[in-house]
């Protein structure tokens, strides 16, 4: 048996530590976690978006309390008892519209800035993929979301989204009926589809925030040159005292500090938009109830998913659904297509840097174009050729970065 | 570890593994029938119209399954086709009313004789064939059986299977 001193007052530190190691657990996660000093505020979107999604749950928890799974109450539910009858129910609405929106911006500058870095290369590869996996397990909560109120472009965006899995010419039609439970979305499509968005998709992403943050430790985070950190020399240093010589500095309570202005302020914008702004968050398509006989005149998803959306649209059937599937998967190939054994920023990196961004503007240039109305010929060929350059990105990097020079980093 | 003791501590291992496998594909099977359509569902899939009141080239709109179906009385200056459903002296167009893409709903454009989606561009003619855009296939003609004036949506008549068996449903 362990030793367990008598005098230790309970649920003090000591008798706290001697039975469930408080102090390792403090020193492993917090003061002994050591992140480099060289890393600028984009280094803060991680706890930025833990921090959303902590606000997406409160507020989520809050809308479960009056919300009705059901095709005949559900519109109302939301429009009508939670937007006016529940005290502050708009407050949690808006929030929850607002954040939904919002944690896209900041995955997709998260995931930029780990891409500029190079902070999926080797050693970090599991960070990439835990990662991504939120990614797709983030994009399947807001869709999974966006059918609750049960307006017009929930159903039409899940008619839309949910005929993708028959596959084009394969006809699957039974699977995605399998998948509705009905002919078309109906009352069981809105209750599975409420049950996925409530409890199996949010115990997916808990669990993967646990993973994406375990992938974390034994790299550490990358910083803004890419150098190779002797962690253990470092921190020596810091325990030491040395602390102006020291490279990197414990993640509790210093990086943290940092974290938290960044926070801040994204918080006062954040509420800026769900005081003063959330109409952006809000289609107003989607005030109109679910109607299976009246299709909107023009159907268009969410903005996080229009650049997929855009590459989807300009082929034909099947070849549009071959490169959507593509597009949803290659951003996980990343750490293997890059051949290159530079971790460096971008602007270290020659012709990569101009592929990083090539690849940007040519996503804002897509994202742009699926949201115009499918009918102007200009534009229609402005989204295929974005679209095709989209797809000509991917072994472009390939070659660009096996013929990429190796850099000599100096001491 | 004695060897003997291995292998008694393996089997433990082993039994319970082969009873939790097939459990579990038990499970699956149960998990994938709970998603099926239920049978209340299925079963309301049979919708009966009349066209005897249908005017020539006024698309008329009715539900089936959950999805619209357009019925358009071909007027004389339409082609006919090979999917046309004749009831009586009249040529109709029998479809369902959602875009071969990707399930939007076309909208009629009278005076063009032509279907439009507003979704991704798509255009059918008259008789469901698509003349523009990316739907891949004409229109989806449902089940259907005559019945005098009448048509019941679901059940497959001897019009339909002959169509089918041209393959001209869709």
């Amino acid at each position: 048996m362990a030793h367990f001193d008598e005098n230790a007052k309970p649920f003090s530190n000591k008798w706290l530590d001697e039975r469930i190691g408080l102090n390792t657990l403090m020193r492993v996660l917090n003061t002994e976690y050591w992140i480099p000093k060289d890393i600028n505020f984009l280094w803060a979107m991680g706890m930025v978006l833990a921090a959303t999604f902590g606000i997406l749950l409160v507020s989520g928890i809050f809308l479960l309390m009056y919300y009705k799974p059901d095709v005949a109450t559900a519109f109302d539910s939301v429009n009508y008892t939670i937007m006016s009858e529940v005290g502050y129910g708009w407050l949690w609405r808006h929030i929850h519209g607002v954040g939904a929106s919002i944690v896209f911006l900041i995955i997709y500058i998260h995931m930029f800035t780990g891409i500029y870095y190079g902070s999926y290369k080797k050693g970090r590869e599991l960070i990439w993929l835990s990662g991504m996996g939120l990614f797709v397990a983030f994009s399947a909560e807001a869709f999974s979301g966006y059918m609750l109120p049960w307006g017009q472009m929930s159903y039409w965006a899940g008619m839309v989204i949910t005929e993708l899995f028959a596959g084009g010419s394969l006809e699957a039609v039974g699977l995605v009926e399998w998948i509705r439970g009905d002919y078309v979305p109906g009352d069981a499509y809105l209750t599975r589809f409420f049950m996925l968005h409530v409890l199996l998709i949010p115990l997916v992403i808990i669990g993967l925030i646990v993973l994406h943050f375990g992938t974390l430790r034994l790299p550490h985070v990358n910083n803004q040159e890419g150098a190779d950190i002797d962690y253990e020399e470092s921190a020596a240093l810091w325990k030491a005292g040395n602390r102006k010589e020291s490279k990197v500095i414990p993640f509790s309570p210093v990086f943290l500090s940092k974290d938290l202005f960044v926070m801040g302020v994204y918080f006062i914008l954040f509420f800026y938009l769900v005081f003063y702004h959330f109409n952006f968050a809000m289609d107003p398509v989607n005030f109109d109830p679910a109607d299976g006989l009246s299709t909107p005149a023009h159907i268009y998803p969410e903005w996080y998913f229009l650049w997929s959306y855009e590459i989807l649209r300009p082929f034909s059937k099947d070849i549009g659904l071959i490169a959507f599937a593509f597009a949803q998967v290659v951003f996980f190939l990343l750490p293997f297509l890059d051949r290159s054994p530079n971790v460096a920023p971008a602007h270290k990196r020659g012709l990569f840097q101009i592929w990083f961004w090539v690849l940007l503007v040519d996503m804002i240039i897509l994202t742009a174009m699926g949201k115009l109305p499918p009918t102007d010929p200009t534009f229609a060929f402005v989204g295929l050729v974005s679209a095709v350059l989209f797809l000509l990105m991917w072994p472009i990097l390939i070659v660009i970065t096996m013929f990429e020079k190796k850099i000599e980093k100096g001491a | 570890m004695q060897e003997e003791e291995k292998g008694r501590r393996d089997f433990m291992g082993m039994a319970l593994g082969a009873c939790a496998a097939v459990g579990g594909v038990g499970a699956l099977y149960a998990a994938k029938r709970s998603w099926d359509p239920l049978p209340s569902v299925a079963a309301a899939g049979f919708t009966e119209i009349d066209v005897s009141g249908a005017q020539p080239n006024v698309l008329n709109v009715e539900k089936w399954r959950g999805k619209p179906i357009f019925v358009l009385k071909k007027s004389a200056d339409m082609k006919p086709d090979d999917r046309d459903v004749i009831i009586g002296k009249d040529r109709f167009l029998i479809v369902v009313g959602l875009c071969t893409h990707l399930g939007c709903i076309p909208a009629y454009q009278g005076n063009e004789h032509k279907f439009k989606c507003a979704c991704h561009g798509g255009e059918f003619d008259a008789s469901g064939h698509q003349i523009f855009g990316p739907p891949p296939g004409p229109l989806v003609i449902p089940p259907f059986k005559i019945d005098g004036t009448k048509l019941v949506l679901g059940e497959e008549g001897p019009e339909f299977k002959k169509m089918k068996d041209a393959g001209l449903i869709a």
